[in-house]
């Protein structure tokens, strides 16, 4: 390459082919994108408005069935509510446990501080299955969870292949995301300003309250949502820990697709799923910032 | 600065082993010399060990990940170097849209993606293609990869490059001896947390994998529900070895701080 032009080039007028250049830098990953995600986003939408007949399979006419029957059937519902219900309390749990112990690992010491901040996020990289299978040994029948209530005199539980057992273990799953961006707001914190509070006699659960709770809750709401949405889609968890009888959206979508080879009816469930989650996770969104702006004033 | 009271010591402990006792649990219970899921008492044993080696099952699914997260991390990269850098550098009409499409598969649900690509990949006759696998999971890690290139070239310096433009480089060569080099620890760090990622991934591959290319994940998933032995605990020990190893290599790289809670 010529090396005027080159020189003249940088931050002049841009040139037709300095428009293009974004675009043909990205254009291998947006093919991509398109073919294996826009598209088959697309033909699974399709596919959940199509006849299915079990015996002939898909066919190509269209229908509604899939979507009044998943807003009339009992069972449908019974699952989505359950879902629904197990998701909340898991961030809810997850706020409860994961501001406090953000709060407390901030103020850790030099050492301690990033040692057991990667020791409470490390987890976030095991496979999800090591995990299930770690806690269906904790929680099983003849497990140490249970060991330990005997030891203590206290009756055996069944814990795994209830809410509970899937409850815990999506806590536990959820925990690192609801910790790292409450520990992120954390660190932008003005300790100046905690200092001023103390040195006008507020007391400690006053600081706590009207200075550093108000200021990390965008880290709250963010970890809330992440939390919630994952929560709600979660597979292999309920898959493993919840047991046959008692079934998420996503195990129930894994049925009807690998076992009753009802697809359109599959791919209408996990649709209502993607567009619940939406909608939840927008209007809490929505909801959370209205009380901000009330609150500021 | 005030300090923690032993009450928020005590707290911070049983939030520590809540997130350790199942991976403590999975690796202690894998050296049991047993036939059931206990903890070794008497003595320590490899036999669990040297019988997921023997399964013919086992020893196939994780030659099957290896390779799936080796390509697809390696792929995703490719992709996702030159994408950042677009997206880090220029400012062009459709730069937003590119960067919420290229980072959507964290926000859709997997077992959404799992459906819909099981859908597509029957129509074009594409089923247990490990071909077809393999660019699906660089679809859902791209994003990994992706948000730690945009980050690294955001924060070199643009003056290097113009310097080598300016004294005849081309633009390879800039990219190759000046941009690359810059962004390097990023962009590792991105192919190892992609790696990572596709190795763990269950929820949309159960749905995409056939017999012959069944993940080491998507195996265990099927195992554990079928039948619960110590065969299964030496597997998730191993998975925790190998989880582990990633992370160092990742904190030589990378910095694990950095990746596990962001630039700031």
């Amino acid at each position: 390459m010529n090396a005027v032009a080159v020189a003249a080039a940088p931050a002049a007028v841009p040139s037709p082919v300095r428009q293009g250049a974004p675009w043909l830098l990205s254009a291998p990953a947006l093919v991509l994108f398109a073919c294996l995600l826009l598209v088959p986003l697309a033909i699974t939408a399709v596919l959940s408005f199509q006849v299915f007949d079990h015996t002939t399979g898909v066919r190509n006419a269209l229908t509604l069935s899939h979507y009044t029957a998943i807003a009339s059937d009992d069972y449908y519902l019974g699952i989505f509510w359950r879902t629904f219900w197990i998701s909340a309390l898991v961030t809810l749990i997850c706020v409860a446990v994961g501001t406090p112990e953000a709060y407390v690992l901030s103020r850790m010491r030099a050492p301690w501080r990033s040692i057991l901040l990667l020791v409470v996020l490390a987890p976030l990289l095991v496979s999800v299955v090591v995990r299930a299978f770690g806690w269906s040994m904790l929680l099983g029948p003849q497990g140490i969870v249970n060991n330990a209530f005997g030891w203590l005199g206290l009756p055996t539980m069944r814990i795994l292949y209830t809410e509970a057992a899937v409850v815990i273990a999506l806590v536990h799953i959820m925990l690192p995301f609801m910790i790292i961006p409450v520990w992120t707001s954390l660190q932008k914190l003005d300790p100046g300003v905690e200092n001023a509070a103390l040195s006008l006699r507020a007391s400690h659960f006053t600081i706590l309250r009207r200075i550093i709770l108000p200021q990390v809750l965008p880290g709250i709401l963010s970890g809330s949502l992440i939390v919630f949405g994952l929560s709600a889609s979660a597979f292999a968890i309920p898959g493993l820990l919840g047991g046959r009888r008692l079934k998420m959206v996503a195990t129930l979508v894994y049925d009807e697709y690998l076992h009753e080879l009802n697809w359109p009816l599959g791919a209408a469930l996990a649709l209502t799923l993607l567009v619940a989650n939406l909608v939840v996770m927008l209007s809490y969104n929505r909801l959370v910032e209205r009380t901000y702006k009330k609150s500021l004033g | 600065m005030s300090r923690n009271g032993p009450l928020a010591l005590l707290f911070n402990a049983l939030v520590v082993g809540f997130m350790l006792a199942p991976l403590l649990v999975v690796c202690v219970v894998a050296f049991t010399p047993e036939n059931t899921l206990t903890i070794p008492t008497t003595h320590l044993s490899l036999r669990w060990f040297k019988a997921v080696f023997a399964h013919p099952d086992f020893v196939q699914s994780f030659k099957n990940s290896l390779w799936l997260a080796t390509i697809a991390a390696t792929l995703a990269t490719a992709l996702a170097v030159p994408a950042g850098i677009a997206i880090a550098r220029y400012s062009f009409p459709g730069r937003e849209f590119l960067n919420g499409l290229f980072l959507s598969p964290l926000i859709i649900p997997h077992l959404v993606l799992g459906v819909a690509l099981l859908r597509t990949f029957t129509l074009i006759h594409a089923t247990g293609s490990f071909f077809w696998l393999t660019l699906a999971h660089v679809v859902i890690i791209t994003p990994y990869v992706l948000r730690l290139v945009i980050a690294a070239v955001e924060g070199t310096d643009r003056s290097a490059e113009q310097a080598a433009l300016s004294l005849g480089a081309s633009h390879a060569t800039v990219f190759r001896r000046v941009t690359l080099p810059m962004i390097l620890p990023g962009v590792t760090g991105g192919w190892l947390l992609a790696f990572i990622n596709s190795f763990d991934e269950v929820t949309m591959s159960i749905f995409v994998t056939s017999p012959a290319t069944v993940t080491l994940p998507v195996r265990m998933y099927m195992y554990a529900t079928e039948s619960i032995d110590p065969l299964m605990a030496a597997v998730s020990a191993l998975m925790v070895a190998l989880t582990a190893l990633a992370m160092l290599a990742l904190d030589r790289v990378y910095g694990l701080d950095k990746i596990l809670v962001g630039q700031r």
